[in-house]
């Protein structure tokens, strides 16, 4: 099938391992390493910056704008000011996995970044498994709030870590089938073979997919409109209440950080990845990442938050039938879509996704509607 | 040589990981360590050049099947002190000692006794088109783990049959 290049190495692509690098493969993992923890925690003071003044825009305030030139300090500020308060530890609680759980929520959102591609090659590593790597290991995290609201010792912690996984856990589903649709088109689970495949982003070859995408992304995040394990009016904070200074810091970043990683990976797996014209290759990722963020910011704004019986319906009567059906679809149209013409297919995916969204959501009515759980 | 530390370490995490689920008394620590442990598994793997396994050990024993473990516990009394003392106590050690001598007799003994050869063949690099052909291809597995995910299904209604409100 000629949508997609089953074959990305025509493209010649670069060694993941330079090998004239002088200590080999140490210097490189080294470099590497520290580049991307500079990278995340630049991206997530550009992304909290962007949130803040955005948010501020969108709801017709100023946001912060003290700190440095168009507020762009303040997320420094905010970062010295979390730093120097002082760590609780709650009486009542587990001492040992309080202090260990903000740890295992944060690692395993930096060990996600080995496998973003930030250019062709320009990665720590190139793995066979990419994308189902990337799954895998996002799901610690979930394991790192649930230790965080249990060591708390508060019911109000154990609610929100509760309504997280449960969150996570359905969110999960519908989030791994939109994957394997595009896995189905490109013929391979590594990051950076999808981006090479993707002469047409898979945006337009993959409408529905993007859609289920999103929202599942979202939801696995806990940004708003599913910010209810977190829901400041009812949990007081959820599961990070009993943190404060450094541990909630971290708290702090591994949202943000997990922001960045669901637009890295949207980025890649539906926008083209690293690739555009005249820009540098890194530059247009970076620009990519940042327009998927602003359109989460977006969505922040403009939503209420649902309820928890509205979430569950949500994830498995809405998001899995319908990536259940994308995946169907996907599957007849690479066996029997004729070559030459892709284009008629983009618009055929559009038409599918605009009746199947207007179709179930006829079904469920959530909000003023029936809901039935 | 960097393969051999890396076994190493991650046996001896593994083993300790899995003593401490059996020895500490509270559940929730314990189930943690049981986590450590599938990690040092998924490790493991990663050594022995079965990367799509090592993934999906992760994915599966540490993202489900932990979060299940961990839900189960919550629903639980006595979380921190464990179970309470009850007569088995006795008897149950003593079968314990006779599996565990039995097992790792057993193991012990073949492991002296065999002989230890290095595959001839290299590590496949993309793993996963051969797991492909050996689940959908001609003879493939499909059947079985079809028929054992109807028997999951069989379970989980049985599950919700048995707890239904009438």
């Amino acid at each position: 099938m000629a949508i997609v290049d089953s074959a990305p190495t025509a493209l010649g692509r670069l060694e993941t391992l330079p090998s004239d690098w002088p200590v080999g493969f140490w210097s490189h993992w080294g470099v590497f390493t520290v580049v991307i923890i500079a990278f995340v925690l630049l991206m997530v003071m550009g992304f909290i910056w962007l949130e803040r003044r955005g948010m501020g825009r969108m709801q017709a305030r100023l946001g912060p704008n003290r700190a440095g030139p168009f507020g762009l300090l303040q997320p420094v500020a905010d970062a010295i000011k979390v730093l120097l308060k002082e760590n609780i530890t709650p009486a009542q609680g587990d001492k040992i996995v309080h202090w260990l759980a903000p740890v295992v929520v944060f690692a395993p959102t930096l060990m996600i970044f080995a496998v973003v591609p930030f250019s062709d090659g320009a990665l720590l590593a190139d793995l066979n498994v990419g994308i189902l790597y990337v799954v895998a290991i996002s799901s610690i995290s979930a394991l790192g709030v649930f230790m965080a609201g249990w060591a708390s010792s508060n019911k109000y912690s154990l609610v929100g870590a509760m309504r997280n996984i449960a969150a996570v856990v359905s969110y999960e589903i519908p989030l791994v089938v939109a994957i394997a649709s595009v896995v189905l088109l490109t013929g391979s689970l590594s990051m950076n073979d999808i981006v090479l495949a993707q002469h047409i982003p898979f945006i337009l070859l993959q409408p529905l997919g993007f859609l289920i995408f999103f929202i599942s992304g979202c939801a696995e995040i806990n940004r708003s409109p599913f910010d209810l394990m977190e829901a400041d009016s009812e949990l007081v904070a959820g599961f990070h209440i009993e943190y404060s200074g450094m541990r909630f810091a971290m708290f702090y970043l591994a949202e943000y950080s997990e922001a960045v990683i669901i637009s890295a990976i949207i980025t890649t797996l539906f926008l083209g990845g690293w690739r555009g014209p005249v820009l540098p290759p890194w530059l247009w990722f970076i620009v990519k990442v940042f327009i998927v963020f602003f359109v989460m910011v977006w969505t922040r704004t403009t939503l209420p938050r649902v309820r928890i019986d509205q979430l569950m319906a949500l994830a498995w009567k809405f998001l899995f039938p319908l990536a259940l059906i994308n995946l169907f679809i996907t599957g007849i149209e690479l066996l029997t879509w004729p070559e030459a013409l892709p284009w008629v297919m983009i618009l055929v995916n559009i038409a599918i996704t605009a009746v199947l969204v207007l179709l179930w959501s006829k079904f469920f009515k959530l909000g003023w509607g029936r809901v039935e759980v | 040589m960097g393969l051999e530390i890396a076994f190493w370490i991650l046996a001896v995490i593994g083993i300790g990981a899995a003593l401490a689920v059996v020895l500490l008394s509270n559940v929730f620590r314990a189930a943690l360590c049981l986590v450590l442990c599938f990690l040092t598994v998924a490790g493991i793997y990663v050594t022995l050049s079965a990367d799509f396994l090592a993934v999906v050990q992760i994915l599966i024993y540490v993202g489900a099947i932990a979060v299940l473990i961990i839900l189960a516990i919550m629903l639980t009394r006595e979380v921190q002190r464990g179970s309470p003392a009850n007569k088995l106590r006795i008897p149950a050690f003593f079968v314990a000692i006779l599996f565990l001598g039995t097992v790792v007799g057993t193991v012990g003994f073949a492991m002296v006794k065999d002989q230890w050869r290095l595959a001839g063949v290299a590590p496949l690099e993309p793993t996963t088109p051969a797991l492909a052909g050996k689940l959908f291809g001609e003879g493939g597995f499909i059947l079985p783990v079809e028929i054992a995910a109807i028997l999951l299904l069989a379970a989980i209604l049985g599950a919700i049959v048995l707890v239904r409100e009438k």
